[in-house]
């Protein structure tokens, strides 16, 4: 494909037609906020953290959506775009728990001067019980941003299991199984892709969740250990999380050939026979 | 895709009205596959298929919906959330009859209640009948009732409501005698290429409220090499304050057929929709029958589908509404692509509003004036539709309705409802424009013009506002989402305690409503504010 020139903060770049703003912005090193864009998965562009001024645009446009058009004028730290990253961090982080986001995002709301206290104290949140209805993994929504990551990976993106999906409306507006059923219930077949890419701690793995609640997770104690899965004959790479020689999760990198950082339920769950084999000795 | 269903069978009666729309099922055959491609085209009819079970059974149970989700082949989750997303349709159990009762701002300035048991709703679309209501009762025979006209359908104008309460709704004859399908005819001699050139000549903006130049969509829409091109009627109309479009198709329906077929033939589209909110019911079914009988006589030689909505305002955004037309949650889409290129089932669409569409029969015929519906309601003698000429000044308009009740004096007049914005008594002489309101900072949008007198609790009407908007949020983007929410709750406590710390309430509005602006993905919350913004900034609701 051709490429087309566009000028970002002043500064001419050359783009691949078909390519995103956000992909222009990142070859030139311009730190970009995203919570809902991943590579592997399809934009849905509902955060807005991302956004952009195009000049001649009546709005900001979201960085990780929209392509490259030769000739476009795009400000990414203008006064309009840095008031609308903060005001999408606050309202965020004033309606979510987001204690175990990445340093990254951390960051971000100390670039923008996030402040979700000015709220006030009486606003809506969605805070609620941990769902605990399986041995594999936890869902606390009360962590969660709805970037719809979780349904993209259980869906067409990935897992083509569709066992989760957006439910209710607007403010209310929920991760949510058929009636709220619970994952055993459910067609969930417990790949845990939908944690692989969740990017708030909102899904768990229950070790994970387990060891929080009893004051023992400790990332300072863990090493990671790469594998290859011993299951089958695909190939996928394993990361291994040990902490004091246990296997606490189980990832694989978003950027390896073969899975894109998605797993099936043997490779990301079945560790248990390595455990215990060590304990029973 | 494999189906799991783990809530048990659905009832004899759910079963007989999801087969009532399918067909009966096809004895199983093991041999062959199932799903896949042929299914999955199916997906359109999740609506028509709940709205089926829930006419039948007042609610959707867990086991009627697993079964239409076999029969259709869509997973369970992703059905259940295309439910919780329509505020019409129940997850949960009820009674055999479901009274809705209006309480948004005409109807709570004509003293509505929501009763013990009813459903609160936000504006029906009979703000000239307010207090108003619909009530259903499920069952074999559903029913859905409105509250009736307390006056015979007037028509105080010239052009658009000539034939409003003088034809027959229900025949085509009665159409035809009253020069019906005349613009059609001459259009099908004049050519697509012509019809277009005389749309674009007319000048004639869309009347949905985004006031874009209708001859130019449809160039596009021509233009556009993909094949098939779909012509979709937005007949949504959910802005509140606004029923100019149910008037119309009421009383007129063949009208709206006729312009559709227009449309359809200019552009080249080959199916064509009706989008209708499932609060109009007769709109619904005198437009139903106005295109069996056109299609009869061989006046519409295209397929025409009408569509039911199922309760959320978000729809009437055109995107949204493509959404929901494929079986899919009303969440509006990013632009571009925009509709023309990539609409309805991701092919060349054209979406027009109803008024935009009966419009297009005086351009054909030679006798278009730059005149608009404007729905006045609220606190004034006669709420209804009225045509005047673009241009004219509000006070004139207000004065057409009657004016105010006797003895009142004017407080505000909120233009272009709830996405609109406040004028005050001494702006009154702005010309009805769309110059003539930019000039002022307001717009005309969907053409409502809600009247209220000093005897208005204005700060219940700014929170009314404010609650529509949280309700109505689809919820996809965080600036809206949380946004409507936390304005709400601002307003709410700013209220409340007038004393209190005004001044950074203020401060923190103003800084939401700038991120909604700027940073939506759509309309609905890029104006989610501005009425809020000019109650308190034009009529200083806090002040008074
Ligand atoms: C939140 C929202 C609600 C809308 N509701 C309606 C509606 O009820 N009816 C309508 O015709 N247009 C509505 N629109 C405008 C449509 O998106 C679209 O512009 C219009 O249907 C195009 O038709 P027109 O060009 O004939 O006006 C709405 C837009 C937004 C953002
Ligand atoms: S574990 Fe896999 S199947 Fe289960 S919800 Fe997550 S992505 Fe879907
Ligand atoms: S659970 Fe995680 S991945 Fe899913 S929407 Fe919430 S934050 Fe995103
Ligand atoms: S602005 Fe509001 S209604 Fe529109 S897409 Fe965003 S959340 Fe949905
Ligand atoms: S990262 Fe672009 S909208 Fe979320
Ligand atoms: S019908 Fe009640 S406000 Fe419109």
């Amino acid at each position: 494909m051709a490429d087309v020139t566009l000028t970002i903060d002043g500064r001419e770049v050359q783009a691949r037609e078909g390519s995103t703003i956000l992909d222009a912005c990142r070859r030139m090193r311009i730190d970009t906020p995203t919570l809902c864009q991943l590579d592997t998965l399809t934009p849905v562009n509902v955060c807005r953290v991302c956004v952009v001024e195009l000049e001649g645009a009546r709005v900001l446009v979201p960085a990780c959506s929209r392509k490259v058009e030769a000739g476009m004028k795009i400000r990414t730290d203008s006064e309009r775009v840095r008031h609308s990253r903060r005001l999408v961090l606050e309202l965020l982080a004033s309606s979510v728990d987001m204690s175990l986001c990445s340093p990254q995002v951390r960051g971000w709301m100390d670039r923008y001067g996030a402040a979700p206290g000015r709220f006030g104290k009486q606003v809506a949140t969605v805070a609620q019980p941990v769902k605990v209805d399986n041995d594999l993994y936890v869902r606390d929504y009360s962590r969660c941003i709805l970037c719809y990551k979780c349904v993209e990976a259980c869906g067409v993106d990935a897992q083509n299991t569709f066992a989760i999906g957006v439910a209710g409306r607007g403010f209310d507006a929920h991760i949510s199984t058929e009636f709220d059923v619970g994952l055993p219930d459910s067609a969930c077949v417990y790949c845990g892709n939908c944690i692989g890419v969740c990017p708030t701690g909102a899904l768990m793995f229950k070790s994970e969740h387990d060891m929080r609640a009893a004051g023992t997770w400790d990332e300072s104690k863990q090493t990671v250990t790469e594998t290859v899965c011993p299951y089958c004959g695909v190939g996928c790479m394993l990361e291994l999380h040990v902490q004091e020689n246990s296997i606490v999760k189980v990832t694989s990198p978003l950027d390896h050939s073969v899975t894109s950082g998605h797993l099936c339920v043997k490779g990301r769950f079945g560790f248990e026979f390595v455990q215990r084999r060590g304990a029973k000795g | 895709m494999d189906i799991r269903t783990t809530g048990g069978p659905a009832t004899a009666e759910e079963m007989a009205a999801v087969d009532g729309l399918l067909g009966e099922p096809q004895p199983a055959d093991h041999r062959v596959v199932h799903g896949g491609r042929a299914m999955r085209s199916q997906r359109h009819l999740l609506l028509p298929v709940l709205h089926a079970i829930q006419d039948r059974a007042g609610w959707v149970s867990r086991g009627a919906l697993e079964y239409a989700c076999r029969r259709l082949s869509i997973p369970p989750a992703e059905a259940y959330g295309v439910v919780t997303f329509y505020a019409r349709f129940a997850p949960q159990e009820r009674g055999p009859v479901a009274l809705h009762v209006c309480d948004d701002i005409a109807c709570m300035l004509a003293g509505a209640k929501v009763v013990e048991g009813a459903h609160g709703a936000p504006c029906l679309g009979l703000c000239d009948r307010a207090p108003a209501t619909l009530t259903e009762r499920f069952g074999e025979a559903y029913e859905a009732v409105q509250t009736p006209a307390r006056e015979a359908a007037r028509q105080p104008g010239s052009r658009l409501l000539r034939r409003v309460g003088v034809v027959d709704p229900d025949s085509i004859d009665s159409y035809l005698q009253h020069g019906g399908f005349a613009a059609l005819k001459l259009a099908r001699e004049m050519g697509p290429a012509a019809v277009i050139d005389e749309v674009t000549r007319s000048k004639l903006l869309g009347r949905g409220g985004a006031a874009f130049p209708t001859g130019r969509k449809w160039q596009s829409v021509a233009d556009a090499p993909v094949r098939p091109h779909y012509l979709v009627c937005n007949a949504d109309e959910s802005e509140p304050g606004t029923f100019k479009d149910r008037v119309l198709m009421e009383n007129d329906p063949f009208a709206l057929v006729e312009g559709m077929a227009i449309a359809a033939f200019a552009t080249g589209c080959e199916k064509g929709y009706v989008y209708v909110r499932d609060e109009y019911p007769l709109a619904r079914r005198r437009v139903g029958e106005a295109i069996a009988q056109a299609r009869e006589r061989g006046y519409v030689d295209f397929e025409v589908e009408v569509r039911r909505g199922a309760g959320a305002y978000i729809c009437g955004e055109e995107t949204a509404l493509f959404n929901s037309i494929e079986g899919k949650r009303g969440e509006p889409r990013n632009k571009p692509p925009f509709p023309v290129e990539a609409g309805l089932f991701g092919k060349p669409t054209l979406p027009n509003n109803v008024e935009t569409l009966v419009n297009v029969l005086d351009i054909v015929n030679g006798e278009f004036a730059d005149t608009r519906l404007f729905c006045v309601s609220g606190q004034v003698l006669h709420s209804g539709v009225y045509e005047v000429a673009m241009g004219t000044p509000l006070r004139a308009l207000i004065d057409l309705a009657g004016g105010l009740l006797p003895g009142r004096t004017m407080r505000a007049v909120l233009l272009g409802g709830a996405a609109g914005s406040f004028i005050t008594p001494d702006q009154l002489d702005v010309p009805l424009s769309f110059d003539g309101t930019r000039a002022i900072g307001a717009t005309l949008g969907s053409g409502a013009v809600m009247v209220f007198d000093d005897t208005a609790d204005m700060r219940q009407v700014l929170l009314r506002i404010a609650r529509f908007f949280r309700d109505e949020s689809c919820g996809q983007c965080v600036p809206c989402r949380v946004g409507t929410a936390r304005q709400e709750e601002i307003l709410e406590r700013m209220l409340q305690s007038p004393n209190g710390d005004g001044r950074a309430d203020v401060m923190l509005l103003s800084d939401i409503a700038q991120a909604m602006r700027d940073a939506s993905i759509c309309g609905l919350g890029q104006t989610a504010a501005n009425a809020i913004a000019s109650g308190l900034t034009q009529l200083k609701v806090l002040n008074g």
